[in-house]
């Protein structure tokens, strides 16, 4: 098989602009200068290995993992499930799955919000977890309640998860945001329509998957996460010198 | 009917918004949840080289300082060895080569605990000079900014770095290189992000 290359150029068409109007915080946070393209070297292809010393498996489980003993988080039980695949269809192994996200209420347990729907005691809020070899995960969580944050004067967030995931490489981090199938916020979002096509846009709504829900228990949404693809080094690899 | 390119594509970035510490460094938003929080030590006990500290603040356009970054770091050992399959050898036991800080929510200013890295191999014959790869996420910021640390008393290995090099404009590239202090005993580096405007700090398209 041939060397594994660099990674194919990200399409920064296919992202959020760093200066949208819309969404006010970027207005003073985005470079005004353009991004300088670099070639990948070895500290872009190279990125942190995790193993299963770093987390514990009730990590995964955000229903639990911050519940007093004999308790649970209240709110919509649900199960968020899916593959980490590379561009070329490959899954992406034993890679860190990040997430976190507000209570049922829309509210996060974060000094900084201060927002009056209540913490709910039993519910932290974060969860991690390894993909395994076929690059699948699966947390258990509540399902978010929407949130008002001070963009216009009412504008309200769509129910949704946060998630960070590494891949092999420095060249694939990426953090995005689920948002849940049918949700009427999802349109008017300034986050959201950051993003430039309806295609792309889709592509982050995790779709209510009953094929996975646990009768009389959880309900389940599938939400598969792509990160950047590699090149085969066919015939010349000027990568690594020499 | 054509053949079809059957490349997936990749998932768009969002904000990591203003609550990013919850999942990725609950301790700092105020509550213990997890045995091990993962990035707090970047170069372990057992690292040859010297120790450092780098020190800094991000800036938005308005000059202020941005007070709910994120950052992480990635780098090489002293000997400019990655601690990852393809990074060129091994390194030493506990060395993981990659950090993550978050900023004083009073100040904004942030710091991390390392040991200096060594040059690492560039493209073609080339070397690149020591430097440290920055990453950084908050609210207001679309998609993870990278950037790169260089260090101001490498100025030969810098004059010749590829990447430095590429900046077409020369007085852009002092906004990668940190500045060595003592500070209490201490080596510190300070290295200042300008996410806009006046010196606004390179950031790369990796």
């Amino acid at each position: 098989m041939p060397k594994q290359g660099e990674f194919y150029q990200r399409d920064r068409q296919r992202h959020p602009p760093a200066h949208d109007p819309r969404y006010k915080t970027s207005v003073a946070r985005s470079p005004q200068y353009s991004l300088i393209s670099l070639e990948n070297t070895v500290s872009e292809i190279t990125g942190p290995v995790f193993g299963h010393n770093d987390i514990d498996e009730m990590d995964r489980d955000l229903i639990y993992n911050y519940a007093q003993p004999g308790e649970s988080a209240i709110g919509e039980r649900i199960i968020l499930h899916g593959r980490v695949l590379d561009e070329n269809a490959r899954p992406v192994p034993n890679t860190l799955v990040e997430i976190w996200q507000a209570n049922a209420g829309g509210r996060y347990r974060h000094k900084k919000d201060t927002y009056l729907a209540p913490i709910d005691p039993n519910f932290g809020g974060c969860g991690r977890t390894l993909t395994d070899e076929n690059g699948y995960y699966y947390f258990r969580t509540i399902k978010p309640g929407a949130y008002p944050w001070r963009n216009y004067v009412n504008s309200w967030r769509p129910a949704h998860i946060h998630v960070s995931v590494f891949g092999t490489s420095f060249a694939q981090r990426l953090i995005s945001q689920v948002y849940f199938e049918g949700d009427p916020l999802i349109p008017k979002c300034p986050i959201v329509q950051t993003i430039p096509s309806q295609e792309a846009i889709d592509s982050l709504i995790a779709l209510l998957d009953m094929n996975a829900t646990i009768p009389l228990d959880t309900i389940a949404y599938k939400f598969d996460i792509v990160l950047r693809g590699r090149r085969s080094t066919l015939f010349e690899n000027r990568l690594e010198g020499n | 009917m054509v053949q079809k390119l059957d490349y997936l594509k990749e998932t768009p970035s969002q904000t990591a918004g203003p609550y990013v510490h919850i999942g990725l460094a609950p301790g700092a938003a105020g509550f213990d949840i997890y045995e091990r929080e993962l990035g707090w030590d970047i170069a372990g006990p057992n690292a040859a080289g010297e120790r450092i500290r780098i020190e800094g603040l991000v800036i938005d356009g308005t000059g202020s300082p941005v007070k709910d970054v994120m950052l992480e770091a990635w780098q090489a050992n002293a000997a400019g060895i990655y601690a990852h399959p393809e990074g060129g050898g091994a390194v030493e036991e506990g060395f993981r080569g990659w950090g993550r800080v978050i900023t004083d929510f009073a100040t904004g200013e942030w710091g991390f605990d390392t040991v200096k890295p060594g040059k690492v191999p560039g493209r073609n014959p080339t070397t690149q000079a020591p430097h440290i790869t920055l990453w950084i996420v908050a609210r207001g910021i679309n998609v993870g900014l990278n950037t790169r640390l260089y260090f101001d008393d490498e100025g030969e290995a810098n004059a010749s770095d590829p990447v430095l090099n590429l900046i077409e404009w020369e007085r852009r590239r002092g906004t990668l290189i940190a500045k060595r202090t003592e500070k209490d005993g201490k080596v510190v580096y300070r290295f200042d992000i300008r996410l806009q405007g006046e010196d606004e700090t390179v950031f790369f398209d990796i």
